[in-house]
């Protein structure tokens, strides 16, 4: 689960990490209100007014803009609230701003990169810095990897004192300010750890003029299998950042991903879920989404994942690939045809053509069940490769 | 012979008064595992499925013998339970649990240190030696007897692909899921080690995804390490976007790496065959056997 950087850095911010003094607005006047009370211009300062979005690269998409007056926050506000932002991590489509963040500027001498991950080989957190401030770690660890250090973490121990100092000098960080970025780590790593996250990035790190340390940004995602701990995180969703078919999709227990194509699938098992994703865009099809439905699902539940796929008319055709293990194939052909019940009026039309692989435990009863049903529009394929091949044929025709 | 468990490894069901686990005890039973006892605290005393059921594993192993377990314990106490096999010496403990956190399995994998145990999962549908016993819930049909050692991160991609090789003739030692998750207690590596020393194992097939370089490691260690068992894979997630959390926890491309595109190339550099769909699995491995001339061996269903 991703949220905002306003609320990634009042986390943080419970946790020790120094961050800019700013509030989050959702409107102009609270943009202008938020601006005043930090005072920032009585003293030659500037404001930060910033897009909150769930993507990176909004300093460059033009999402991050400095106000030399209220009269320049209001400007901005106005400018940045509801314009749809496209960076390279958003897609052509961009996210809408709804919120923004105001803060103050800072004075900033040098800037850094700091991230706290989990390392999957060695089983372990690890803590990664760079002295490439505010380049994306991609780019420092595909053009200068030994500009990327690291520090692994014994879980029983914590991130030692000796490990953050050593990170600090490691970066060349200046000698007054090296005790404050070692003891900002440690409070980083509390956090990732207390909150369960799966990622903690701050990008950049800065020691400003007076040598203090702070995270000029910051970037927490937290571990889903965890949230049930963390209700004060759950708490911090913004659904206007999903794709409403996820979403929803989430809310029915559905793994689901859209994909944006108009091949659906529906598939039991993640693994050949993804497999069956491929194999639609290898036979030439543009796939609509990636649905594990789960091998022992309710027809409630597969006539929602039919709902989904249709919805709003994405999907012009459907393929459902299931091998059935303990889950037997009968089972799931009654629920495709309780599906049809649910989701069409006369009870056997689904709008488009849906093809259907059964293999597995009970294939022959599974099979049977849905050439007698009365659904219209359901086809038998005989193997994944002819239906996977008919599904993409069917919908490719309809566009001539 | 096999890697891990046989007929005659005796097992426990850790949770075993579960739904979910109480169904598959039956099943595991009934394929002829050695399932000598189980573990829900509070239930000692209770038969499930004829087995009887203590408080501790400890107990469980004192009374049984046992030397191998199958965790079917809710993901939030799941973490506990793999300590709980850990500590009372168990030779394999076999974690079926989906969504354990991370950070629950970084303590478990920080606590395994200097143990002996072989920790397989989480999130994965478990071990089966054809023929013999299966610990977990691969179905009981999908695979016949052979020579040939599967290891897959994903569980629906393990039946699939056993049963295109049942399919083809081509018959299985064991089928080893290491699960979908990113911190894990075997990854593909620690699996290819019990099967080079496997004689009856003649060549392997492994079943990647897209996430983390396990994949990519195991081919430079297949490259090094095995030169006289042919090897074939398959990966999945060949279209999956960047960031994007693909059903398992651990199937998600992050700062660039992970793609499946990475992982076909590694493993290609090495000579190893890819499947260019899930529809081929059955026929690349085919292709892989005649090559390696080993073909007439393995065709044994």
């Amino acid at each position: 689960m991703n949220i905002h950087e306003y609320q990634s850095k009042a986390i943080l911010k419970s946790y020790g990490v120094a961050v800019p003094n700013g509030k989050p607005a959702f409107t102009v006047e609270e943009a202008v209100k938020a601006a005043e009370e930090l005072g920032s211009f009585s003293d030659n300062g500037v404001v930060v007014v910033k897009a909150q979005i769930h993507a990176g690269g909004r300093g460059k998409a033009g999402g991050v803009k400095l106000a030399k007056s209220i009269d320049e926050v209001k400007a901005y506000a106005t400018e940045l609230l509801g314009k749809v932002l496209v960076t390279h991590q958003t897609g052509p489509e961009g996210k809408k701003v709804n919120r923004l963040l105001i803060e103050e500027g800072s004075n900033i001498k040098k800037e850094y990169y700091l991230s706290f991950v989990i390392d999957r080989q060695s089983a372990r957190v690890v803590m990664m810095g760079s002295s490439e401030g505010g380049m994306e770690i991609e780019k420092v660890a595909a053009e200068m990897p030994d500009k990327i250090v690291k520090e692994y973490i014994d879980p029983l121990i914590g991130l030692a004192p000796f490990q953050a100092t050593r990170m600090a000098y490691a970066l060349s960080i200046p000698a007054p300010a090296v005790r404050k970025a070692a003891n900002l780590m440690s409070c980083l790593y509390n956090a990732f750890i207390g909150k369960d996250c799966s990622l903690a990035e701050i990008n950049p790190l800065v020691v400003t003029a007076d040598d203090d340390v702070i995270a000029l940004d910051a970037k927490l995602n937290f571990d889903d299998s965890a949230l049930f701990r963390h209700p004060d995180i759950e708490a911090l969703r913004d659904e206007s950042e999903e794709d409403p078919k996820e979403l929803r999709a989430a809310k029915a227990g559905l793994n689901y991903v859209n994909l944006g194509g108009n091949v659906a699938c529906m598939v039991n098992g993640a693994g050949l879920a993804m497999a069956t994703v491929d194999i639609l865009k290898h036979y030439g099809g543009e796939p609509a989404n990636f649905l594990d439905v789960g091998g022992d699902s309710s027809p409630e539940k597969i006539a929602e994942a039919f709902q989904i796929m249709l919805d709003g008319g994405q999907s012009k055709g459907i393929f459902v690939n299931i091998f059935g293990g303990i889950n037997r194939c009968d089972a799931i052909a009654n629920g495709i045809i309780e599906a049809a019940k649910i989701i069409s009026e006369d009870g056997k039309s689904i709008p488009v053509p849906v093809v259907v692989r059964l293999e597995g435990t009970n294939v022959e009863l599974g099979r049977q069940i849905l050439k007698d049903s009365p659904i219209k529009n359901v086809i038998m394929a005989e193997s994944m490769e002819g239906g996977a091949k008919e599904i993409v044929r069917l919908v490719n025709e309809m566009k001539i | 012979m096999s890697i891990l468990v046989n007929k005659d490894t005796k097992v426990i069901v850790q949770g075993i008064t579960g739904k979910q686990a109480t169904f598959h005890t039956k099943q595991m039973l009934a394929y002829g595992t050695k399932i000598v006892g189980g573990v829900t605290p509070g239930k000692a005393g209770q038969m499930v499925e004829g087995v009887p059921v203590f408080n501790t594993v400890k107990d469980a192993v004192a009374a049984t013998g046992a030397t191998a377990s199958v965790i079917y314990v809710p993901a939030r106490f799941a973490a506990d339970s793999i300590m709980e096999g850990v500590d009372a010496g168990l030779d394999v403990v076999v974690c079926i649990t989906e969504h354990i956190p991370v950070l629950d399995m970084v303590r478990v994998r920080r606590y395994m240190e200097g143990k002996k145990t072989r920790l397989i999962g989480p999130n994965c549908p478990g071990l089966m030696t054809t023929g013999e016993c299966k610990l977990g819930i691969i179905p009981p049909n999908v695979q016949s007897r052979g020579h040939v050692g599967l290891i897959s991160r994903s569980g629906t991609l393990t039946y699939e692909a056993a049963f295109q090789l049942k399919n083809a003739g081509i018959g299985i030692t064991t089928s080893v899921g290491i699960g979908g998750d990113p911190v894990k207690g075997t990854d593909f590596i620690d699996a290819l080690k019990l099967f080079k020393e496997d004689d009856d194992t003649k060549a392997l097939l492994i079943i990647g995804e897209i996430g983390g370089t396990a994949e990519e490691d195991a081919a430079r260690w297949i490259a090094e390490n095995m030169p006289n068992k042919p090897v074939t894979a398959f990966i999945a997630g060949r279209q999956a976007p960047p960031g994007k959390r693909m059903g398992h926890a651990g199937a998600i491309i992050s700062g660039g790496k992970g793609t499946a595109q990475d992982k076909i190339k590694s493993l290609n550099a090495v000579g190893i065959e890819v499947a260019d769909t899930v529809a081929h699995i059955g026929e690349t491995v085919v292709n892989t056997l005649k090559k390696a001339g080993i073909y007439d061996i393995c065709h044994t269903c």
